[in-house]
């Protein structure tokens, strides 16, 4: 628990909380990607390198961008004059906030109740690129050309989806 | 002083300095003394670049560059820094403060940030990073975040409309960008800069072993560097920012100090970008000739950096500005089929037995797909016409 | 508290908190980027327990947080295609409003 840890914690959590409670839509795409950030630094503190850096590369490079190009073309951003003040909150957020309470609760009782410690590795594990390339290859193959089709199919996906309806010219 | 001295001055320099530390503070002086080289050195050489930049284009378009402020007019950008410094910083109403100025301070920051895992010299590296040139790209991938804030912040349509075309265009060559790398990470079998540099710093008689002397090295060089230029939005790929378009594309808003910091940003993009091509490609520190090796390493790599900044300026002031499609068709068309077919090629050329065969089949295996996809994509397919001109009578 | 449970405690209170924005969140994108939070909370997990593990040799965690990765990406663009599908049908992205099967 040192001060590196809660500093990055507080951050991550700050970036988050804003993000689901802030107003404007672009200012919550940008407390994501502080939260996101922050995942990244938690990532490299675990020793995880290259997920941490594979997560700034892919979050913030392209998903967080991605979300702010999708907020301009739904113009959820700058509503027009005809719209009224939208609020941010569904009307039943209540129930939403309790749901989402009893679960922390839950799980935090889970994590802090005195259950059996497993045994835990003290040294921090060395991983290279080379190891997990290894793994990639040998062990985890299948999953990689699993996520390759998927990866794939997403992508033509989204293409179709997004792409403007044909008119039919005349 | 042997020349092994001198090139490793600055490692004999820090570690005298470190000496005389005490022992709690060594890890924070270590960090201070190997990060303030890079904060002094790369805002120098973006003072010189500018004037050299005006004074180039000056020259191949005929005129003289800036010829006033000092000799021959290079200290410019002495008058170019107060200037920016002392202007008013004017802020629209309607902006959006808070991102409005986080905006210049995010895109410097991660400008910054890549060059800790640049060789500057033999064992001139901030942090030798295992996955370094992982690093490299998740912190360029942050400049498109930083661009999109300036340009949405400003709440002005040209801004907007310019962060949104330069956004468009770095993702899209982002791509081309990784890829065109992943040809030398899959030769040298490492993500490590340090690695990379160091496997090509044998000389085979006086050859060196670059890996732009292959055929997979060249064309992942030549595709690296033009991705380069359209992800630090310079000419011929800057209509975000060209004057004539977009008045200054997401940056209009802007004045003064951020400005300033905005070019810097850029500029220091650029040199990053480049010297991570040098890395890579250009085998970093290393001499191209054997008996050339008593020269310091860190010279060469600043020679090499000087060479492709011209090499930018020079290919600035020739070409005409792509338009928006034409651009993105460039990327997405073009060069993303260009570096598949580089990677198939380096794996072919590892597989093949070193000689004369290898280098045909791949220079075969690279060209002939050249030529077909050039062909294919101008003019929409038409057959091409003999040239005619016409001139005013 | 030894290091791992205050990564796990954590991990579990931004969960928490991305499931509150996926429950009580009017735009539909930013609904979308709770679920993200929520997948990046469950990252956190495994890769603490990667850590903190008996074996960390076999990489599981690690394997798993960068499968988990790119299919959140993967995700994350055919969600945003569905929202914008929708927006050009129904004119808005308020889920309160986008409560019927009709049209």
């Amino acid at each position: 628990m040192t001060a590196f840890f809660l500093i990055v914690a507080a951050l991550t959590i700050a970036g988050t909380a804003a993000a689901m409670s802030l107003r404007n839509p672009i200012h919550c795409i940008l407390a994501l990607t502080l939260s996101l950030v922050g995942f990244a630094a938690l990532y490299l503190q675990l020793g995880a390198q290259f997920v941490g850096f594979t997560q700034v590369l892919v979050y913030v490079g392209a998903v967080a961008i991605l979300a702010v190009f999708a907020i301009m073309m739904t113009r959820s951003a700058n509503p027009p004059e005809g719209q009224s003040h939208q609020a941010a909150f569904s009307s039943s957020w209540l129930t939403g906030g309790a749901i989402a309470a009893v679960i922390f609760a839950v799980l935090a009782w889970c994590i802090l109740s005195k259950s059996t410690p497993m045994q835990t590795a003290i040294q921090q594990p060395d991983v290279s690129v080379n190891q997990i390339g290894d793994a990639l290859m040998h062990k985890f193959a299948l999953p990689l050309e699993i996520v390759g089709v998927l990866l794939t199919a997403a992508l033509i996906g989204a293409v179709i989806l997004a792409m403007p309806e044909r008119r039919k010219t005349l | 002083m042997t020349p092994d001295t001198i090139d490793q001055i600055f490692v004999i320099a820090k570690h005298w300095l470190l000496s005389y530390t005490p022992a709690p503070l060594q890890p924070v002086v270590s960090a201070a003394l190997s990060v303030a080289p890079i904060l002094g050195v790369f805002p120098l050489l973006f003072a010189i670049t500018t004037v050299l930049e005006r004074k180039g284009l000056g020259r191949i378009q005929n005129r003289y560059g800036p010829n006033r402020v000092g000799p021959y007019g290079f200290s410019q950008p002495i008058a170019d820094g107060i200037k920016s410094l002392t202007k008013e910083d004017i802020v629209p109403r309607t902006a959006d403060q808070f991102v409005h100025f986080l905006a210049p301070l995010l895109l410097v920051m991660a400008a910054f940030l890549a060059y800790a895992v640049l060789p500057i010299g033999k064992n001139m590296v901030i942090t030798n990073l295992n996955a370094g040139v992982l690093f490299f790209f998740a912190v360029g991938s942050m400049v498109e975040l930083a661009v999109f804030m300036a340009g949405w912040s400003s709440r002005s349509k040209y801004s907007l409309l310019g962060a949104m075309r330069a956004v468009a265009q770095m993702i899209s060559y982002e791509v081309p960008l990784v890829l065109a790398s992943i040809v030398v990470i899959m030769a040298s079998g490492s993500l490590s800069t340090v690695a990379i540099v160091n496997q090509q710093a044998n000389y085979t008689s006086i050859w060196p072993h670059w890996f732009v002397f292959t055929p997979w090295g060249f064309v992942g060089f030549i595709l690296f560097m033009i991705a380069a230029t359209a992800e630090s939005n310079r000419s011929p790929f800057d209509l975000p920012e060209g004057e004539s378009e977009i008045i200054a594309g997401y940056y209009i808003e802007y004045s003064g100090f951020k400005f300033a910091l905005f070019f810097l940003g850029e500029y220091l993009g650029m040199f990053a970008t480049s010297g991570l091509a040098i890395t890579l490609f250009l085998g970093g520190w290393s001499a191209p000739f054997s008996f050339l090796t008593w020269v310091p390493s860190y010279v060469w790599f600043f020679a090499k950096l000087l060479a492709l900044i011209c090499v930018f300026i020079w290919v600035r002031g020739t070409l005409p500005r792509l338009r928006m499609d034409q651009l993105m068709g460039l990327a997405w068309k073009f060069m993303l089929p260009m570096t598949l077919l580089n990677i198939v090629t380096a794996g072919v050329w590892h597989f093949m037995p070193a000689g004369f065969v290898r280098w045909l089949v791949c220079t075969a295996l690279l060209a002939a797909p050249f030529a077909l996809l050039s062909r294919g994509l101008t003019q929409g397919g038409k057959k091409l016409q003999l040239r005619t001109y016409r001139f005013a009578e | 508290m030894s290091p791992l449970n205050a990564y796990l405690l954590l991990s579990a209170l931004l969960f928490s908190i991305g499931l509150t924005g996926v429950l009580t969140r009017r735009n539909a994108i930013l609904v979308l980027i709770g679920i993200e939070l929520m997948l990046n909370a469950a990252n956190l997990n495994f890769i603490a327990f990667w850590r903190y593990g008996p074996n960390p040799a076999a990489l599981t965690g690690v394997m798993f947080a960068i499968f988990s990765i790119g299919i959140a990406a993967a995700e994350a663009a055919v969600g945003l295609g569905i929202i914008l599908a929708v927006y050009r049908h129904t004119k808005t992205t308020d889920l309160d409003q986008i409560n019927t099967m009709k049209g």
